[in-house]
């Protein structure tokens, strides 16, 4: 019993500690940030292994849970006789849910774990010891770039998610199951406001993309620099950034179309 | 210590170092001094601090209690921006080279001069095809790091660590698991290096033959205490068994072939 | 560093394709398209049921929608509903004797104020009260009402 205490006080006192060494870690990068902005090649790299790498991951993901939203929600919208309205739900549930939510899932296990992976072998390689001993922080020459890639490239893929979504979801409503397409669109411009779902949609995925990159590039940081300890570091990435983007989703949720 | 009478002649002395990881003790109140200009080595067994002590020299690592002086700077008490400074006069040859695995074998030798200086890029590329030859590989420019042998690879880092024209290099295990051409390379391309640059060279090592081949003076580490120094003559007659047996090679002394273990009879008996 | 062109152009191909999702979602998805925001004057109309008419419900004349209601609030003194709409100003030649009722889009859509316009020469103006209502019909009321008349005629 006793030891059961024990060991969950130290669990406990772990895992702040690795807060507040994953904090001050944070406040590092962006204080590294003001020296990426002057050396855009830097940055263009890091977009190209973030960004670019994801780009096809999530259009494909997001013409396909467009093309799903379609048929399913023709389903049941039909037996209310409500066909008209397939274009509010299918770009409602993108725009404020699933583009967000689905795109940074993804972009946790594409981008993230290879961010953590890589950071996690150049610190095993000694390559960031070595960065140091160089006389160059890498924090602000590795990390930064990575993380502000990061964050810009998460909005971007979310809105490429969202809008070929709405796409594959007019491919089946209208071209295959015979929605009117005047109303397709009608219902859902008259009922998409562009502050309330677009602009929130783009803060999620803002949010989003800050944290799964933080988290990436912590654990990668902070890995224990073995083979074990980094492929358990991208487990970990992959693991906290869904329950992150999860439980962080609810929350935004709540703050902005909830009544609470 | 005739503290003020040799300082001008030592690059880096260390005071009553002591620095333990958990509960093990890795120095214990050690002091020692390497002179400007001179080839140094700190050899000992596997597992005694070595590196640590690198680490602790850049200031990568805190001890303890005791003092590191560069170059008449106490490490530890640096501010960061000193630090780094202080770090562009330090080279450090880590063991497995630590070349950056994203850039060709050019780049990694320009990385510190672009990081540090605002040269125009056809300066830099003569200084660093300068240092290419100096170690032997310009032809391989071009190469990425996979591509090259270990040996290779500790060349690439070498002419890395002399981009900025350091005052000393650390050399982590140099030679270790090199075949002996590269060994042979490296220990010519230290010797050199040292004469031809003027600089005072750190070598960390457990290659007794190579290492005593070059070095001006050694210190023997065991446990966390210098249990031997001197330069490679004197060492050779040294009286202490310790030393004889790490210089020698031999498998059993005051350090015993087994890990402590309880009695053998008993140990097999006992399973059943 | 080795500068690749291939990399910086597929970089800028993300980044456009990237901006112009966002444009898209803004125009084509959303209302954005539509907003006129800044162009429209408020009307009010007290209503003794507003039934399941929320903010920003269409409002209609013969099925056009020329504006949105942009508060519902309860009346201290009289409890009546009293709803305030936002009318786009193009459409300013509303007669001021309009009247003004609550329906409901099919059997299970959502309420929206329809205008039936009046004859008068005189047009709506900012603030002015439409006196004229007829209030939302309530599902339930009408079974209720329903089930009461078929139980009396027995």
């Amino acid at each position: 019993m006793l030891e059961l205490l024990e060991n969950l006080g130290k669990t406990t006192r772990s895992s702040f500690a690795k807060l507040g060494r994953g904090t001050f870690f944070l406040t590092h990068i962006l204080t590294g940030i003001s020296e990426v902005l002057p050396r855009p090649s830097l940055l263009m790299k890091q977009m190209y292994s973030v960004g670019v790498l994801s780009f096809l991951i999530i259009t494909i993901s997001g013409l396909f849970v467009g093309m799903v939203l379609g048929l399913q929600g023709f389903n049941i919208l039909s037996d209310f006789g409500a066909e008209e309205s397939l274009g509010v739900m299918v770009a409602a549930s993108l725009v404020r849910e699933l583009g967000p939510v689905v795109s940074a899932l993804l972009f946790a296990g594409r981008a993230g774990s290879a961010l953590t992976a890589e950071i996690g072998l150049m610190k095993a390689t000694e390559q960031l010891s070595g960065m140091e001993m160089m006389a160059v922080d890498p924090i602000k020459r590795i990390i930064s770039p990575r993380f502000l890639a990061g964050f810009l490239s998460m909005p971007l893929l979310a809105a490429l998610f969202s809008a070929i979504g709405v796409m594959g979801g007019y491919m089946v409503g209208v071209g295959m199951l015979g929605v009117d397409d005047g109303a397709f669109w009608a219902q859902m411009q008259a009922n998409i406001d562009f502050r309330e779902d677009i602009i929130n949609g783009v803060i999620k995925s803002v949010v989003f993309g800050f944290v799964v990159s933080w988290i990436a590039l912590f654990e990668g940081y902070d890995a224990i620099p073995t083979s074990e300890g980094v492929s358990r570091a991208t487990t970990r990435t992959v693991v906290n950034s869904a329950f992150s983007i999860l439980g962080l989703d609810f929350i935004l949720t709540a703050l902005m179309f909830g009544d609470i | 210590m005739a503290n003020s009478v040799s300082s001008a002649n030592i690059i880096v002395s260390v005071k009553n170092l002591s620095f333990s990881r958990g509960s093990r003790k890795i120095f214990d109140d050690v002091s020692l001094d390497i002179q400007r200009g001179k080839i140094t080595a700190i050899m000992g067994p596997s597992g005694t601090g070595k590196t640590t002590l690198l680490k602790l020299i850049g200031g990568q690592l805190y001890p303890d209690k005791g003092q590191i002086h560069v170059d008449g700077q106490n490490v530890h008490r640096l501010k960061t921006a000193d630090l780094y400074t202080l770090r562009k006069r330090m080279g450090m040859l880590f063991q497995s080279g630590a070349l950056l695995t994203d850039m060709n074998v050019y780049d990694n030798v320009a990385f510190p001069l672009r990081e540090h200086t605002h040269l125009p890029e056809s300066m830099i590329r003569t200084l660093v095809l300068m240092k290419l030859h100096a170690v032997g590989l310009r032809g391989a420019r071009n190469l990425m790091p996979s591509e090259l042998s270990g040996g290779m690879a500790r060349r690439v880092a070498l002419a890395r660590a002399i981009a900025l024209d350091p005052l000393m290099i650390m050399y982590d295990e140099p030679f270790t698991g090199q075949d002996p051409i590269s060994m042979g390379a490296l220990v010519h391309l230290i010797k050199s290096l040292n004469v031809t640059l003027g600089l005072t060279s750190i070598i960390v090592s457990h290659d007794v033959q190579e290492t005593a081949a070059i070095a001006d003076y050694i210190y023997v580490l065991s446990e966390g205490k210098i249990v031997g120094q001197g330069t490679p003559q004197q060492l050779e007659k040294s009286d202490s068994q310790w030393v004889q047996q790490f210089m020698n090679g031999y498998a059993d002394g005051p350090v015993h072939f087994h890990y402590p273990a309880n009695d053998y009879l008993d140990d097999l008996l006992a399973s059943q | 560093m080795q500068h690749s062109k291939t990399q910086d152009t597929l970089v800028g191909l993300f980044v456009a394709s990237g901006i112009a999702a966002l444009f898209y979602m803004a125009l084509q998805i959303s209302n954005l398209g539509t907003y006129t925001s800044n162009d429209s004057y408020t009307v009010i109309a007290r209503f003794q049921n507003s039934g399941g008419l929320k903010v920003k419900s269409p409002v209609s004349v013969a099925g056009v929608r020329i504006g949105r209601v942009s508060s519902i609030s309860l009346d201290r003194e009289s409890h009546e509903s009293v709803v305030e709409m936002r009318i786009e100003s193009k459409y300013n030649n509303i007669p001021d004797d309009s009247g003004a009722s609550i329906y409901t889009a099919g059997l299970l859509g959502e309420q929206y104020i329809s205008i039936d316009p009046g004859s008068s020469e005189e047009f709506l103006k900012d603030k002015s009260k439409l006196d004229i209502t007829s209030s939302a019909i309530v599902l339930e009321e009408m079974i209720g009402k329903f089930m009461l008349n078929k139980a009396e005629g027995k």
